[in-house]
């Protein structure tokens, strides 16, 4: 049984599209995601084998849909979660934590 | 998919995690920025044009190279023991009957700690899924249009194994000097999917 990332040989991919100079990154964010996994496979939190596998289980839907570094920090929170660092809900900062991205208004709080 | 609205958010939700994960104790202050740093002056493919222009040179070298990359590239200070795990290097080298071209069909495994990062055209579904079943008409779109007599090999990379390409040194290159030779080898030359 293949899953979604195993795409070779399957027709129907557009042709290569080539970035002339292209940076490293294309966001701080991607150059974070990558630096955090790393830290997080030196600490054992889990292992390369195991986060290739988080990526390459997505939905395929989601999976294809999804920047590179966007599912990367998939597999991340995925990993995160299954092994009880956090849940999902901290991970998506629905509890506490509110983030800068997703701040909770006042009024909001006040209506709780 | 992700425009300026899209890239924010993920960047939101990433700072929230290391935040969170600072506040458990898996992340060291600072230790992200230090690990990018260190990421960035790791692999170059100047370390593979050295390598490269050490196999034109030296006809020993090249040999060994073929046989056994992970140890034969130690001889000019590399290794590929930098990232988070040693991956068995393959180098091939390409010539008048036979080019080489490499892919990973699963994901994006490539020499990242020997190379540096590889180009997003690498990592698309365009490139991994083509590639395999039509290498002829992939690489003619990347602008190299090799003889129809020219035979083709995809090296398609894994977990444990990575793989480095030997572009055909150019005509006329005779009298230039190790570091001009260097200058001519290009990251898309040590993938294949340029001439050199």
């Amino acid at each position: 049984m293949s899953r979604i990332n195993d795409v070779g040989g399957m027709v129907g991919f557009p042709a290569v599209l080539e970035e002339p100079d292209e940076p490293p990154f294309h966001a701080d964010w991607e150059a974070h995601v990558l630096a955090l996994n790393a830290a997080l496979i030196r600490r054992g939190v889990y292992n390369l084998d195991e986060f290739r596998d988080a990526i390459e289980r997505m939905p395929p839907a989601d999976y294809l849909a999804a920047s590179y570094y966007e599912r990367w920090f998939a597999a991340i929170t995925t990993l995160l979660a299954a092994k009880g660092v956090a849940t999902a809900a901290e991970l998506a900062g629905q509890e506490g934590l509110p983030t800068a991205a997703d701040p909770v208004a006042p009024s909001d709080l006040a209506d709780d | 998919m992700s425009g300026d609205h899209g890239s924010a958010a993920i960047a939101g939700r990433v700072r929230h995690v290391e935040a969170l994960l600072e506040q458990r104790g898996l992340l060291d202050d600072g230790e992200i920025d230090r690990r990018i740093d260190e990421f960035l002056a790791g692999g170059s493919p100047i370390n593979g044009a050295r390598i490269v222009v050490r196999a034109w040179l030296d006809a020993g070298f090249h040999d060994r190279l073929l046989a056994d990359a992970n140890a034969t590239i130690r001889e000019v200070g590399l290794s590929m023991a930098g990232g988070l795990q040693e991956q068995r290097l393959k180098v091939v080298a390409n010539n008048e009957q036979e080019h080489n071209v490499v892919v990973c069909t699963l994901c994006s495994c490539y020499p990242i700690a020997l190379l540096g990062p590889s180009p997003s055209w690498y990592k698309s579904e365009a490139y991994r899924s083509r590639v395999v079943r039509d290498p002829r008409g992939v690489l003619h779109e990347f602008g190299l249009k090799l003889p129809a007599d020219t035979r083709i090999s995809v090296w398609d990379a894994s977990a444990e194994s990575r793989y480095m390409v030997v572009p055909r040194r150019p005509t006329g290159t005779d009298g230039f000097s190790e570091s001009e030779l260097v200058g001519l080898v290009t990251r898309k030359g040590l993938i294949g999917t340029a001439a050199v």
